[in-house]
């Protein structure tokens, strides 16, 4: 029978591609239609696209194909735990007096956005290397402090994500491939450090989460031993959070994780009250976590050949920037975005800072954005609904390589969520990562002014698939 | 002014209430709102706007504060908002999810036959090619596309041995469903392939309406009986038609193909051990072997009925003569003007005046017909396709939207010269759902502008369209048109007129 045969004896079943007036009258006369929601691809009629498509097509994609495997295989065995805490410049590679770290690519002083200049400002106050703003401002332009990538040291920092020598640090130990991520402790939220704040409140915190707060949690960790990160992060997934946005839920476990042990403490009474109420009042405290062991899994996969894995994405408030797996010194850069989301009254747009932080490293990872299913609250940030949500999730299945075996959404069935950026994917199919972030304002000092969702700048990956085509040219 | 309410005891969490903020600070009159629970943070800032009052400094975190500034209208329209805000239920989710490509679509759904295509021309060929390559059948609905496209594409069908329909492509009837713009069909033993949509849609209802039914109609796009195609889709149609058992009697519809094709598929039918009707709006010819020829779409539609058995084509409705008012004319009246949405039916008209009558001009003119110098402007006896591309540059086709021809009937009414009016009213699914009724207050007000116009019409639909064609026809009878039983009728009827006029 000819295959317009078969169609005259079957059941019919049709994808619309264009107008929806079509879908919905074969709908009224009870037609099986599904719909594409058809745009022209956003890379346009670009080398880009062609370059991706030879790719695609060359016997080489096979090899890429394995390493890819290969790629996600370490992603997903990657096992990141707490085993300390530690103060930079003891812990972290490289650290060194008059250096601080910063989120996102390498940036100028004169570069650098408002949140970023103050987070430094603050970093130097807090350092006493200058005695009051106006100094610390002349200090950080004078070069005599050096700045340079969290991500180059194995740290990640949330917002402007400063980390100076003498703040107290997580230490964490990628038990499988024994490597190593390092973060500061999250200090709440509000006027802090992260958004770019500098006053008196905020140096007072930093140095009592130096004196008190992070001995104490170091001390639970010595007694007690290491504290396993990804099963408490895939429950917190399965509890309404994402990881990146929403981290309430993994707050709450964390927190009764260590209470009990906090107790046990010999120390003042009041200073464990504290550290209880300072860990209880933030919801974001297992943020800081999240970002840490993405970190770690993440580094124990950068440097594989012929994989088109996206290693890293980081934004500094003014660049966003990505590295691939297979070439771990090279940064793609672009301006970064604004992120559309609901502001808090009485801010406006004008008053948001462009994208910014480390923390889109959850997303890299598997989590954040690419869970948003599993944290339907978020969505309200864009005036959203749970579709969207779950839309949010699904169109992220089309630019990942695989499905996390830990890391389950309950909505979909607990399927696993989507992991490992595929560059090629992303080029192929013109959809970009989905960030779900907070809002800085652009002032230093005033701090967090709304929440809501964010894409990377095409050009970081035009320009990546450029830099993996020149590189495997001769291979295809 | 400033106006501050509290409510006690009435937590809503935090986004809650930023989307509430949002939506009252887009009223006009607003200086600021701020919709907060009574936290300290909030009552800080409150304090800094100066907005924060001795009510609220007592006020507890589980207390709202609606803190507004603006005019007593717009604080009483903001107020009103914020309440329905709160009250409001979230609509229950009810959309399907939406792929982000066809290929994902294609991925997710395996048991889907056919790929409806209507994006614009320049995207459509790449959209074409995933669903061909993917074994699947094409409806392409999308025009502006170059005959290299429609040649690669029908190509890769033919080999695949799949339905390329199109391009431009707007009406098939597959296993009994509309696709496009196509009307509700009673199914039956007539299968039809036509390169014409409005010719399809005329034949189908003739059918219907003589008592009879369908089994396909397989649509191949205006382009596929050029030289260039040589009729690959209508071939293809014509294989699967011969082959299917339910089909008893094959009807081809198109305007004039190439010479060569037109013989490549009349042979084509021959071969074929059913009869076949052509109809390709051109000479009559004679019947041979197997297949007869009709030069209008209710002959086609009779012929056709008639061969799926003796009785068939005689219902009695469809040959009622409509009763012909007694019009006076002035003097100076003698044109007719035919305003049409259906394209091929102003061509049938057109083939019926050949001959007829003369100083004919369109803006899709044929044989003796004289081209349109401004197809806004009518000249002579004027017929015009309002679904032309002039016309719908940057607007919906006249079947959906029937404005420009609603505007066109007044505008010709104006014209003393003017005599009859002939209209064709498409039904079916894709169509207005009131192609009459959206029409009537402006031939009403043609008739004002002058009351010797006649107007003659016919209405293209079944009993089963979601239009309702009694109340399409009863509609059009009340208000003095002549009714027709089909578009070739109603065209002689207005030209019989016009030469009874000009005798």
């Amino acid at each position: 029978m000819s295959n317009i045969n078969k169609l005259f004896n079957s059941e019919m079943s049709v994808i619309n591609v264009g107008l929806e007036s079509f879908a919905s009258t074969l709908k009224e006369q009870g037609v099986t239609v599904v719909n594409v929601d058809w745009k022209p691809h956003i890379f346009g009629s670009n080398q880009v696209l062609a370059m991706c498509e030879e790719i695609l097509l060359s016997p080489f994609y096979k090899k890429i194909i394995e390493a890819n495997q290969t790629v996600v295989e370490k992603m997903m065995s990657a096992q990141p735990t707490i085993v300390s805490i530690g103060k930079a410049i003891d812990v972290v590679p490289g650290m060194r007096e008059n250096l601080f770290l910063h989120a996102g690519p390498p940036i100028d002083w004169n570069r650098m956005s408002g949140p970023l200049k103050g987070g430094i400002i603050g970093g130097i106050l807090y350092e006493k290397l200058a005695p009051d703003p106006e100094k610390a401002e002349q200090l950080a332009s004078s070069g005599k402090i050096s700045f340079e990538p969290c991500h180059h040291h194995n740290c990640v920092g949330p917002m402007a994500g400063i980390i100076t020598p003498n703040m107290p640090v997580w230490v964490i130990k990628n038990d499988t491939h024994n490597n190593y991520a390092y973060a500061t402790l999250n200090e709440g939220l509000g006027k802090v450090l992260r958004y770019g704040a500098y006053s008196e409140e905020v140096i007072n915190r930093l140095n009592w989460m130096e004196e008190t707060l992070a001995p104490i949690l170091s001390k639970v960790l010595e007694e007690y031993g290491p504290i396993e990160l990804k099963p408490i992060i895939a429950q917190a997934l399965q509890m309404g959070d994402e990881g990146h946005n929403r981290n309430r839920a993994g707050t709450s476990l964390i927190i009764r994780t260590i209470a009990p042990h906090i107790i046990q403490i010999e120390t003042e009474n009041k200073d464990k009250v504290d550290v209880l109420n300072f860990i209880n009042s933030n919801d974001h405290f297992f943020l800081n976590l999240t970002m840490a062991a993405s970190k770690a899994t993440m580094d124990a996969v950068m440097g594989i050949e012929y994989t088109s894995l996206v290693g890293i994405m980081a934004r500094n408030g003014t660049d966003f920037g990505i590295k691939l797996s297979c070439m771990p010194e090279q940064w793609f850069v672009a301006p970064a975005e604004q992120v559309r989301g609901l502001l808090f009254p009485p801010y406006t747009a004008k008053d948001a800072n462009p994208d910014i932080g480390d923390s889109v490293i959850t997303e890299t990872a598997g989590i954040g954005g690419f869970a948003m299913a599993s944290a339907p609250a978020i969505v309200q940030f864009v005036g959203g609904t749970t579709d969207d949500a779950i839309k949010c999730s699904m169109d992220m299945y089309d630019i990942t390589i695989t499905e996390n075996n830990t890391y389950k959404i309950p909505i979909f069935n607990f399927r696993g969520t989507p992991t490992g950026v595929d560059l090629l994917k992303v080029i192929d199919t013109g959809i970009l990562p989905n960030i779900n972030t907070g809002i800085a304002h652009k002032t230093p000092g005033i701090g967090m002014v709304g929440a809501g969702l964010v894409k990377p700048p095409l050009k970081c990956f035009e320009e990546a698939l450029i830099a993996f085509y020149n590189k495997y040219k001769s291979c295809l | 002014m400033k106006n501050v309410e509290i409510q006690r005891n009435a937590y809503y969490d935090s986004v809650t209430l930023m989307l509430v903020t949002r939506d009252i600070k887009s009223i006009i009159g607003i200086e600021s709102a701020t919709i907060c629970m009574g936290t300290e943070h909030n009552k800080q800032l409150l304090n800094t706007i100066g907005l924060l009052t001795e009510e609220c400094k007592s006020c507890s975190p589980n207390d709202l504060i609606i803190a507004l500034d603006g005019t007593s209208q717009a604080i009483d329209e903001a107020q009103k908002l914020i309440k329905s805000g709160f009250d409001k239920k979230k609509q229950l989710s009810k959309s399907e999810y939406k792929y982000n490509s066809l290929k994902k679509a294609i991925e997710y759904n395996d048991k889907a036959n056919l790929v409806l295509i209507s994006v614009a021309g320049e995207f459509a060929e790449h959209e074409a090619q995933i669903a061909l390559k993917a074994g699947k059948h094409v409806m392409l609905f999308s025009d502006n596309m170059n005959i290299e496209q429609e040649i690669r594409l029908k190509n890769i069908a033919k080999e695949r041995q799949l339905l390329m329909m199109g391009p431009d492509c707007g009406t098939a009837i597959i296993n009994g469903r509309s696709f496009g713009f196509a009307n509700k069909i009673h199914s039956g033993n007539v299968g039809i392939v036509g390169a014409s949509g409005t010719g399809i849609q005329e034949v189908t209802t003739l059918i219907d309406k003589l008592g009879c039914g369908i089994t396909q109609a397989i649509g191949t796009g205006g382009r596929d009986l050029t030289k260039e195609i040589g009729g690959i889709t209508m071939e293809m149609g014509i294989d699967a038609l011969a082959a299917d058992p339910k089909t008893k009697v094959i009807v081809l519809i198109s305007k004039p193909p190439h010479p060569d094709v037109a013989k490549k598929i009349i042979s084509k039918a021959k071969e074929v051990d059913k009869p076949f009707v052509i109809n390709f709006l051109g000479e009559m010819k004679e019947k041979s072997d197997n297949v007869e020829y009709a030069s209008t779409f209710d002959q086609t539609a009779m012929k056709a009925c008639h061969m799926v058995s003796e009785e068939g084509g005689m219902k009695s409705d469809f040959y009622g003569i409509p009763d012909i008012l007694d019009t006076e004319f002035t003097p100076q009246q003698k044109y007719l003007r035919a305003l049409y949405t259906g394209g091929t039916l102003c061509y049938e008209v057109m083939l019926l005046a050949d001959g007829e009558i003369s100083e004919m001009y369109s803006n899709i003119p044929i044989k003796s017909v004289f081209k349109l110098d401004d197809s806004y402007i009518s000249k002579g006896n004027a017929f015009i396709d309002l679904g032309d591309d002039i016309f719908t540059r940057g607007k919906p086709h006249p079947i959906i939207e029937p404005e420009v021809r609603n505007n066109r009937i007044v505008q010709e009414s104006k014209d003393p010269e003017v005599a009859v009016i002939l209209m064709d009213f498409i039904l079916g699914y894709g169509a207005h759902k009131d192609p009459v009724g959206s029409c009537l207050p402006y031939i009403l007000e043609a008739k004002k502008n002058n009351p010797n116009l006649c107007f003659v019409a016919s209405v293209t639909g079944t009993k089963q369209d979601p239009q309702d064609l009694d109340r399409q026809t009863e509609l059009l009878i009340d208000n003095g048109v002549i009714l027709a039983s089909c578009n070739a009728q109603a065209a002689q009827l207005a030209i019989s007129i016009v030469k009874e006029i000009t005798r």
